[in-house]
């Protein structure tokens, strides 16, 4: 390990390995986490970081897990943002605009700034699916969306004070549940297996010494 | 970021790799015979290394073998010795303790609310911070007309060596359409065609393609949609408050629990009149020097909570590695790469670019036959972190043409890119992690712990439902059939319990009995979280 880069959490420096992540380096300058951490590998959104590169006017954004460090990087968390999540109830929605319009009506005052894609460690068109929302195309704004790991930098950057990563989940579950077409072969299955109709051949699937299992599982044949 | 120069050694084998390419799409490679397996697993996996494993000596499973990291923590005393807590008025009181909120824990909240119970979650970081949102490559159901639980039922029970609990398999496979049934009604958006089939795939040891996905981010949809709904019913969730011990009326049976404020350090008790142990798993044990694919939190503190009450665990000694963890680049080593890559086509490939194994065997195969590679055969790839195999993902836009890899498995095209590595253009590399532990506590098939009343567990801290290795997939499922059924039952026993005094007697008793053992205790436990302050450069990087 020979090169090093000089790392400021939270303006104090620390030199540290130049090839880990960010979240690594706080560790090896000795933070013991509990904020600020969470799958470490991208998944969950709990390490949101903002930072600057010393010398420069932009500050950028990322997930400490998923980004490496550099030289002159100046580091603060993000582990927590105040968003606003609204309470409903999934069976009483229908899929169109109105939904919007009443629990997510400040979307409506976006003013097209587009900071929250701009931020978005994952790439995501953030601006975009929230117009999407807007016109009520809800399939749009899931997919859009769908990558959200909902570490909250949107939202931390938005000047109408949206909660983007909560438009979208409430887009996935209405897209989920009443756009998407529902599956007729997993409710017929639900519905035969509520019938009895598999419970004789498990029953004696059950019974089986294991040696015939064996034999079973070893010649079964495997779908192409 | 822009791309890392690779070593030369890696870039020459790589060469190779892309070179063999055409001709290995020919065939396909031959699956191994049982024996062969079998063969395989005893030489090179590594539940079979003596030296990682150590025997208990105290509690109800005493004589059982179980991996050093693990015995250390079961075989230590809890951090409540000697703290008072005796006089104090309860700070929570529920019909129905939840600890842990991740699949399983939100699953129970939502069927035990339904039910008309008073449901606490109390959970050691956020909630959905747990390897659920980690899940990527599908949830396994018998859903398809050229399908059966029945085969669900072989195909897992086969690929568990025979040993799970038939009762409790026999609910996980029976249950599975009806769990798509219900992620469907919660609104999870499953990878679907235009008619509402769902795209379904095979995952290593399926002999049917049941392999239910939602892209690659399979369990973060799952896990963000029970968490919204657990908001929208409104129920209380502690976060950053882990259990430390559970309490036990007169009669030993489980009462609520002690809980600590992790950002005050300030205790805290929970009455209950039924608890469910929803912790997880223990990954960030870090057995035998692995690293992990699991979260911050996977330090099997539900283990040592029900152990130290008095509950015996099943195979705590099989452990999964999953074979294709993140080797190269540095930063994300260990890191999950996802079954699905192989499901949709990519090969297993030695140094010299020769496919050594089918890329479709169970998990346990796969890992030993990678470590075989790397080791015996010496065909592996030299890496800054050590031996690696290929993973040949280049071959899944040739099979399914171009787009495929963005569309099937963008959080793996993500992961890589970050560090400047674009896998459809050039294969990446490989090596086992730790993944899951497929032992744990013993239930029954309503999801009752073995021998302390009143306590249920579901998801990866139970043990016996896949028996000694679990199939891709199958996890997924364990958390939505176990979770549910363990808040149905936990909800409806509650309406019988006449709630005695909760104490904590049993952790005096259990110190006696280390004494009595001529145990000496190390640190305190559970653990909580992983101590990766102050490691060594070398350390830190396998901690990722």
């Amino acid at each position: 390990m020979s090169e090093t880069a000089n790392v400021f959490f939270f303006g104090k420096r620390y030199q540290v390995p130049a090839d880990l992540t960010i979240m690594a380096a706080m560790e090896y300058a000795g933070y013991e986490l509990v904020r600020g951490c969470g799958c470490r590998h991208g998944f969950c959104g709990a390490c949101a970081v903002i930072y600057r590169i010393k010398g420069s006017n932009e500050l950028k954004t990322a997930l400490a897990c998923s980004t490496q460090v550099q030289d002159n990087m100046y580091v603060a968390s993000l582990p927590f943002y105040p968003s606003d999540k609204r309470a409903y109830r999934l069976e009483d929605l229908k899929a169109d605009s109105r939904v919007m319009m009443e629990l997510y009506p400040e979307i409506y005052s976006c003013i097209g700034c587009n900071a929250c894609t701009r931020g978005c460690p994952q790439g995501l068109p953030v601006m975009q699916y929230i117009a999407s929302a807007q016109r009520g195309d809800f399939e749009e704004c899931a997919r859009l969306s769908f990558d959200c790991v909902g570490c909250g930098i949107c939202m931390s950057r938005c000047p109408a004070g949206i909660s983007h990563p909560m438009v979208g989940e409430l887009a996935r579950r209405l897209t989920g549940r009443y756009v998407l077409p529902p599956s007729a072969h997993v409710k017929a299955r639900v519905q035969e297996i509520e019938a009895g109709q598999f419970d004789d051949p498990m029953e004696q699937m059950m019974q089986k010494p294991v040696e015939e299992m064996q034999e079973l599982y070893n010649t079964r044949d495997i779908e192409k | 970021m822009e791309k890392q120069t690779k070593p030369q050694g890696m870039a020459l084998s790589m060469e190779r790799v892309q070179a063999t390419r055409q001709a290995r799409m020919q065939e396909e490679p031959r699956r191994m015979t049982a024996g062969e397996k079998d063969e395989l697993l005893r030489r090179y996996h590594p539940d079979y290394r003596e030296d990682g494993f150590t025997v208990l000596q105290a509690g109800p499973s005493r004589g059982t073998r179980v991996p050093k990291e693990l015995g250390n923590l079961l075989q230590a005393n809890s951090r409540l010795l000697g703290v008072s807590l005796e006089g104090r008025e309860p700070d929570y009181q529920a019909d129905v303790l939840i600890i842990g909120a991740g699949g399983a824990g939100c699953a129970a909240a939502l069927e035990a609310e339904q039910a008309g119970a008073r449901v606490l979650i109390a959970t050691k970081l956020r909630m959905g911070d747990a390897n659920t949102m980690m899940a990527e490559g599908g949830i396994q159901a018998a859903d398809k007309e050229n399908d059966s639980p029945v085969r669900h039922y072989l195909d897992a029970f086969g690929g568990g060596h025979f040993a799970a609990r038939p009762e409790l398999l026999r609910r996980l496979v029976m249950e599975a359409p009806d769990a798509i049934a219900w992620l469907e009604h919660l609104g999870v958006m499953f990878d679907k065609t235009g008619d509402g089939t769902m795209v379904t795939t095979h995952g290593g040891g399926t002999s049917r393609k049941r392999m239910h996905a939602c892209a690659d981010y399979t369990g973060a949809e799952i896990m963000r949609t029970l968490r919204d709904e657990v908001q929208n019913r409104g129920i209380p969730v502690l976060e950053f408050t882990a259990a430390v011990e559970l309490l036990k009326d007169e009669k030993g049976q489980a009462a609520g629990a002690v809980l600590l404020n992790l950002e005050t350090g300030e205790y805290l008790t929970a009455l209950a009149k039924t608890v469910i142990l929803a912790t997880g798993g223990a990954g960030r044990l870090h057995y035998q020097g692995f690293p992990t694919s699991n979260h911050y939190g996977a330090t099997a503190d539900g283990l040592v909570l029900a152990y130290r009450a008095g509950a015996p665990l099943l195979y705590p000694d099989t452990i999964q590695y999953h074979p294709t963890g993140a080797a190269y680049p540095p930063q994300i080593f260990g890191a999950l790469v996802t079954e699905k890559v192989r499901s949709v086509g990519a090969m297993l490939v030695n140094r010299e670019g020769q496919a050594f194994m089918h890329p479709l065997e169970t998990r346990d195969v796969a890992a030993a036959a990678i470590i075989r590679e790397c080791t015996d055969r010496d065909m592996g790839v030299l890496t800054p972190g050590g031996r690696a195999v290929w993973l040949d993902t280049p071959m899944i836009e040739l099979i399914h043409g171009e787009g495929t890899i963005e569309k099937r498995i963008p959080a793996m095209l993500r992961m890589f890119l970050n560090y400047g590595v674009d896998m459809r253009k050039e294969p990446i590399l490989v090596y086992p992690t730790l993944h899951y532990q497929n032992g744990g506590v013993e239930i029954d098939r309503d999801g009752f712990v073995k021998n302390v009343g009143n306590l249920l567990a579901a998801g990866e801290v139970v043990g016996g439902i896949h028996g000694r290795n679990r199939l891709m997939g199958n996890s997924l499922l364990d958390v939505i059939v176990f979770g549910r059924q363990a808040g149905k039952a936990a909800a409806a026993r509650a309406r019988t319990v006449q709630p005695g005094k909760a104490g904590l007697q049993h952790i005096r008793d259990y110190a006696r009995e280390l004494e009595q053992a001529g145990i000496q205790p190390g640190e305190a436990s559970p653990l909580l979280l992983p101590h990766y302050a102050r490691k060594s450069p070398q350390n830190c990087k396998s901690y990722l």
